[in-house]
């Protein structure tokens, strides 16, 4: 079996499984929900506009929605001692990783993709082309993101405390895609200039090549005993 | 043939002898700070920071980034003694990076008019020391040595990758840092008197580094010698 046909099995289990039982689906779209409600409620209404606050917003609750659907996902595998059991099928740890993190990236994308239109709608911001171009920045970034978040999941299931480490862990490594990509999406917004949007693009893409292949190096190291 | 409990002990001791020196050093700094450089004329009396601050600065990114080649170092050969030296680096790493954050904003606030500005520099040392903080956190997560070792190796190694990416985004969000004023293409912009402390005072920094990782070292073998005779 080739390493992406194995990958994508092992992210089609997975995905199978959540569909399954949907509660963490719901309970991460919940999340993103809440979040986006209490920014509403934490700010004074009389001085501070919602249209000024809208792109942090969107960050701040895409970055917390996904720490919340990443703690999930190795919790998965602690129960009946699953990822042991992946482990001792006959396929390189690269395609587990793949897998792990093709799984991931899609239940994160589909956590982004009920609270983007919720955001629109919230924050009163106005429909566009734009919009399409903000989703397509919410990809480029989570696709960096998520395989630091693959990889260190891995890691804090098994230990003490892992709800609490993974975004202890996570935090830090999302700085640069969350401000790069809340960048990007504040010129979008305010329809500036293509020539405004690259370097913030290539910081995205150029972090989303780095932590995928790291992580992918790493991820050996972190299963195997 | 010495026991490793001993070779420890050892460790220890020349460590607290050198850090001694260095601590001694420290006081000829504060010293030669306070009596024998004029006060700067723009900034007067804080500017007296500046033999602390940037030598403090250097001292914490030395010991992270030896940190991080010792963990690689670990991963590739996997002797536990790049593992202990590791954490020893990135344990006074954050002891230098906390004098690093303290005695900024003492100086921000008369010269910035702000205890705390997001400035890049401020920010990235900021993120940095919750980075290690981060790894410490997991290091006490885990029971197993060797499990410790491997995930701390894995998160300083993704830490040294992200070091360059935080320093951009730090850049690009914003800076008010003074600039530099000794390390230029043309000659030091400060009078020698303000040099030569200054460069003293990183050699001391240096010195402390030297002294807290080898007793800092000889704690984190001596805990594993004790394990091991405990076990054995």
């Amino acid at each position: 079996m080739s390493t992406l046909h194995a990958a994508l099995a092992i992210a089609r289990k997975d995905l199978r499984i959540e569909w399954r039982h949907k509660t963490a689906l719901l309970t991460a779209t919940l999340f993103a929900i809440l979040v986006l409600l209490i920014f509403v409620f934490a700010r004074d209404p009389a001085s501070v506009p919602l249209a000024a606050i809208a792109p942090s917003v969107l960050w701040v609750t895409l970055a917390l929605s996904a720490l919340v659907a990443l703690n999930r996902a190795f919790l998965l595998e602690r129960e009946h001692s699953a990822l042991e059991g992946i482990l001792l099928a006959p396929v390189a740890r690269q395609a587990i990783f793949w897998g792990k993190w093709l799984a991931n990236l899609a239940f994160v994308l589909t956590v982004q993709a009920i609270a983007f239109p919720l955001w629109i709608l919230f924050f009163n911001v106005t429909p566009s082309l734009a919009l399409i171009a903000v989703a397509g920045v919410a990809v480029l970034a989570a696709i960096g993101f998520t395989a630091v978040g693959t990889l260190f999941s891995a890691m804090a299931v098994r230990t003490r405390f892992a709800e609490l480490l993974l975004p202890v862990l996570l935090l830090p490594f999302m700085i640069p895609p969350v401000f790069a990509a809340s960048e990007a999406t504040l010129r979008l917004l305010a329809g500036r200039p293509m020539g405004e949007l690259w370097g913030w693009l290539r910081l995205l893409a150029l972090y989303d090549l780095a932590f995928l292949v790291l992580a992918n190096l790493l991820f050996p190291v972190v299963v195997d005993e | 043939m010495m026991t490793a409990l001993e070779r420890a002990e050892r460790n220890i001791r020349r460590g607290l002898v050198i850090a001694s020196a260095g601590l001694l050093g420290l006081a000829g700094v504060y010293l030669m700070a306070w009596r024998f450089t004029p006060p700067e004329r723009f900034q007067g009396l804080a500017q007296k920071i500046f033999y602390i601050h940037p030598p403090a600065a250097y001292a914490s990114e030395m010991a992270f980034v030896f940190a991080g080649i010792a963990s690689l170092l670990y991963l590739l050969l996997k002797d536990e003694r790049f593992d202990t030296f590791a954490e020893a680096s990135a344990e006074v790493g954050l002891a230098f990076a906390l004098v690093l954050l303290t005695t900024g904003p003492i100086w921000a606030k008369p010269i910035w008019g702000a205890w705390w500005t997001w400035d890049a520099r401020l920010t990235f040392s900021l993120i940095e020391f919750l980075l290690f903080a981060g790894y410490f956190a997991l290091r006490s997560a885990v029971r197993d040595p060797a499990e410790r070792a491997r995930y701390a190796a894995v998160v300083a190694i993704m830490g040294m990758l992200l070091v360059p990416f935080i320093h951009l985004t730090v850049y690009l969000f914003n800076t008010t840092h003074p600039q530099p004023v000794v390390v230029r293409t043309d000659k030091p912009a400060l009078p020698l008197v303000m040099l030569r402390t200054f460069l003293t005072s990183f050699a001391v920094f240096t010195v402390m580094y030297i002294g807290f990782v080898t007793a800092r070292y000889g704690i984190g073998a001596r805990r594993i010698a004790r394990e091991m005779t405990d076990a054995g």
